[in-house]
């Protein structure tokens, strides 16, 4: 298929033009979708602040439902299918290969995405994001979903192409860059995830049209959340790609050392699969010994992955700014850095709220006998939305700053506001999470409509502190709404009313990566070596609190009655 | 901007690592341990663990042993529902049904004294959240999960169902008694 491509004036990224095009509409279509989740995340708010209690149940368990497909699979997803088109044809200079499929693909997602959602609108299937069986939803509601992931295997397959096409193009020379190798690493996990989500959503789909008797419930939960806890960690390797592709532009920042990095993100190919566990801790059917090997990702390694890129992210971000000789104290390199540009602003935000607030929480959350404070609770929801709102969400927002001008080719509007919505959106959501994360401590549970049990037989009061969390959530919640429909008012804005940019040069032919540029020669290890102290001081901070914390859980834990 | 572009050195698997970057590898390394040691430790000398008797179960059968344990053990009714209220021996086994949307019957314990609780539910997916102790185990239908408790302190306890179950799950609220 003839092509062409286009550098682009601004940051000398290379486009092909049917990958920009399908960059577009994968990354329009998931704002939309995150339109549509945020409105339900605004009722689900509501409907959960005690004092306003919005929604009646029936209305509620519609809205919730909706909020997790829309938010955790269609969102993500769509703009997913944007990183790897982005990494892969523009990062290597290459054309995308067979942008039919891509087409196609994306097709199958936007019609899935639909037909779930119509499904759940029209209220025979409010049976949440995880549709544990045997709770039954329309057979439209699973068909819905299989669609997407078959998009999204296409996408995944089309990006695995893409990077074949460079290869044999030799658009690049040597090994792929790291950002590209993340995007990969991404798109392993996705290829096991969407498997694995096939492997249980389809029989499920013949379940519920009547062509199969019975789906064993503990099974099912295993297997899906091999597709609802590894579509996360999908997340993680695409918004640590994105760290440290905002590190590199922003501050022309190289990773402390490839071999740690990449080493990592095979650290994460390797082991982050086995998270189904963090979901079945508290379950009968699984053993003891099966539970602490996955819930652990095979002894932790997955984690210390995550650690080691909490380490080099920063110190990629450090050394570069020491270069340039904000080089007094621990912190000038810190201080110094452009706070007021939304794209570092948001990823330095994303880091830290997912460090320490993600991070922290879903390694305890996923200890084995720590889970039993925490299963099922208000906890949960706190715990992810510090990693894949604040994590990914806010990562994706900080990036789209960068691509608006770049690839939508308009001029943000509202810089004053562009320069607050990181800010706005990643502090109220993080505090969010805090405070649900302190009312499931408390007990209160997740996807309860009503704390206080009205029709219920018996009383039970709640102390008095988890209401106070509650009405935090509540109004935290809103403000991370108003900072979303921010987010969303500014990009669509910008993409209808921006100022039109030059698009640069166009070739019919790709301009290869040339070997040895400046950008990439300056960089070489060893001799122009720089110390990370403030890193290691922000290092050492996270460690304190992560081990504080986590023995803490189990103080909480040899509290409660004897279990055996 | 390195790492959008291929490594500069061809060869960089062969570059040395920064003293730095191996402490932190070492020290995230060693805490993963500690943290996979800690869940063995409390396997064998903690004293809240999730017990692994597990048995597969029907609906039909896990009523009827449920029901009879219910006759044979009943010490009075509660509420207009005449819910009974059921004292386990210690030492003794006692039955939870999870079900729309209820938990049945009430239980009464003693502290100290340590029960075995078989809990299943006859339809969907339910969650025994008991309250304010804050112990939350999911109860799954098809298998009969056999609890092993021992409640430390007297006083009267909820059971919260924080499983989504349908329209009724917020008033899925069951009742522990401890003496």
């Amino acid at each position: 298929m003839a092509t062409t491509y286009r550098t682009c004036p601004i940051s000398g990224l290379q486009f092909e033009n049917h990958a920009e095009k399908l960059m577009r509409w994968n990354a329009v279509a998931g704002v939309l979708w995150l339109l549509v989740g945020g409105i339900t995340a605004l009722l689900v708010i509501l409907t959960r602040w005690p004092a306003i209690k919005l929604l009646p149940a029936d209305q509620f368990y519609t809205i919730l439902t909706a909020h997790g497909i829309d938010m955790l699979i269609l969102w993500i997803l769509f703009f997913e299918m944007a990183v790897l088109y982005f990494a892969s044809s523009t990062l290597l200079r290459c054309r995308l290969a067979t942008p039919k499929v891509a087409w196609l693909g994306f097709w199958l997602m936007v019609v899935g995405g639909i037909m779930t959602n119509v499904a759940i609108y029209q209220g025979s299937s409010s049976v949440m994001f995880t549709s544990y069986v045997p709770m039954q939803a329309a057979p439209h509601f699973y068909l819905g979903i299989i669609l997407v992931a078959v998009g999204a295997l296409l996408g995944t397959a089309v990006f695995f192409g893409t990077l074949v096409v460079a290869k044999r193009d030799k658009t690049y020379t040597g090994s792929l860059p790291l950002v590209v190798f993340g995007a990969l690493t991404a798109a392993i996990i996705a290829t096991f995830t969407i498997l694995a989500g096939a492997g249980i959503l389809i029989p499920t789909f013949f379940w519920s049209v009547g062509l199969i008797k019975e789906i064993d419930a503990q099974l099912y939960r295993m297997v899906w959340w091999g597709l609802g806890h590894s579509s996360q960690q999908i997340n993680v390797a695409a918004h640590v790609s994105i760290w440290y592709l905002i590190a590199a532009v922003v501050f022309g920042a190289k990773p402390l050392s490839e071999k740690v990095s990449r080493g990592a993100f095979l650290l994460y190919i390797l082991f982050l699969q086995l998270a189904s566990a963090h979901h079945l801790l508290s379950d009968p059917g699984m053993s003891a010994e099966w539970k602490v090997l996955n819930t652990s990702y095979f002894m932790y390694f997955a984690v210390m992955a995550s650690m080691i890129h909490g380490f080099t992210v920063p110190g990629a971000v450090e050394a570069a700014q020491r270069r340039k000789g904000f080089t007094n104290g621990l912190f000038e390199w810190l201080r110094k850095a452009p706070w007021g540009n939304p794209v570092f602003s948001g990823m330095f935000i994303s880091l830290v709220s997912f460090g320490f607030l993600g991070g922290i929480s879903g390694v305890v959350l996923g200890t084995e006998q720590i889970n039993m404070l925490m299963h099922n609770t208000f906890y949960v929801p706190g715990h992810f939305h510090t990693t894949v709102v604040t994590g990914t969400t806010l990562a994706f927002m900080a990036i789209t700053y960068l691509l608006v001008p770049v690839l939508f080719r308009r001029e943000m509007i509202l810089p004053k506001l562009c320069q607050i919505q990181p800010y706005l959106f990643g502090i109220s959501m993080s505090v969010l999470g805090l405070v649900m994360m302190g009312a499931g401590t408390l007990g209160v549970s997740r996807r309860h409509w009503d704390m206080a049990f009205s029709g219920a037989p018996f009383q039970y009061e709640w102390p008095g502190a988890a209401y106070l969390m509650m009405g935090l959530t509540g109004i935290f919640g809103v403000i991370a709404v108003i900072g979303g429909g921010l987010w969303i008012l500014l990009v669509v804005g910008s993409l209808l009313f921006g100022k039109k940019l030059e698009g640069g040069k166009v070739s019919d032919k790709p301009t290869p990566i040339p070997p040895n540029t400046q950008a990439a020669s300056a960089v070489a290890h060893g001799d122009d070596h720089v110390g990370v102290p403030g890193t290691v001081v922000l290092a050492g901070l996270l460690f304190v609190c992560f081990v504080l914390y986590y023995f803490v859980n189990w103080k909480y834990l040899s509290e409660v009655w004897l279990l055996s | 901007m390195s790492a959008i572009l291929p490594p500069s050195d061809r060869l960089w698997w062969k570059q040395p690592i920064a003293g730095v970057e191996w402490a932190w590898i070492g020290i995230a390394f060693v805490w993963g341990m500690i943290m996979f040691g800690m869940m063995l430790y409390w396997h064998i000398f903690g004293k809240q663990n999730l017990s692994n008797e597990v048995y597969k179960t029907t609906p039909e059968m896990f009523a009827a042993k449920a029901e009879k344990f219910i006759a044979e053990n009943t010490i009075r009714t509660e509420t207009d529902q005449q819910i009974p209220v059921v004292k386990i021996p210690a030492g003794g086994e006692g039955y939870l049904i999870a079900r729309l949307w209820n938990w049945y019957p009430i239980l009464e314990l003693e502290a100290g004294k340590e029960v075995k609780i078989h809990l299943s539910s006859m339809d969907y997916n339910h969650g025994f959240s008991l309250q304010p102790v804050n112990i939350n185990i999911q109860v799954i239908p098809g298998y009969e999960h056999v609890v092993r408790m021992t409640p430390t302190k007297a006083g009267t306890y909820a059971i919260v169902c924080n499983e989504y179950c349908g329209i009724g799950h917020h008033s899925m609220l069951g009742r522990i008694y401890v003496k």
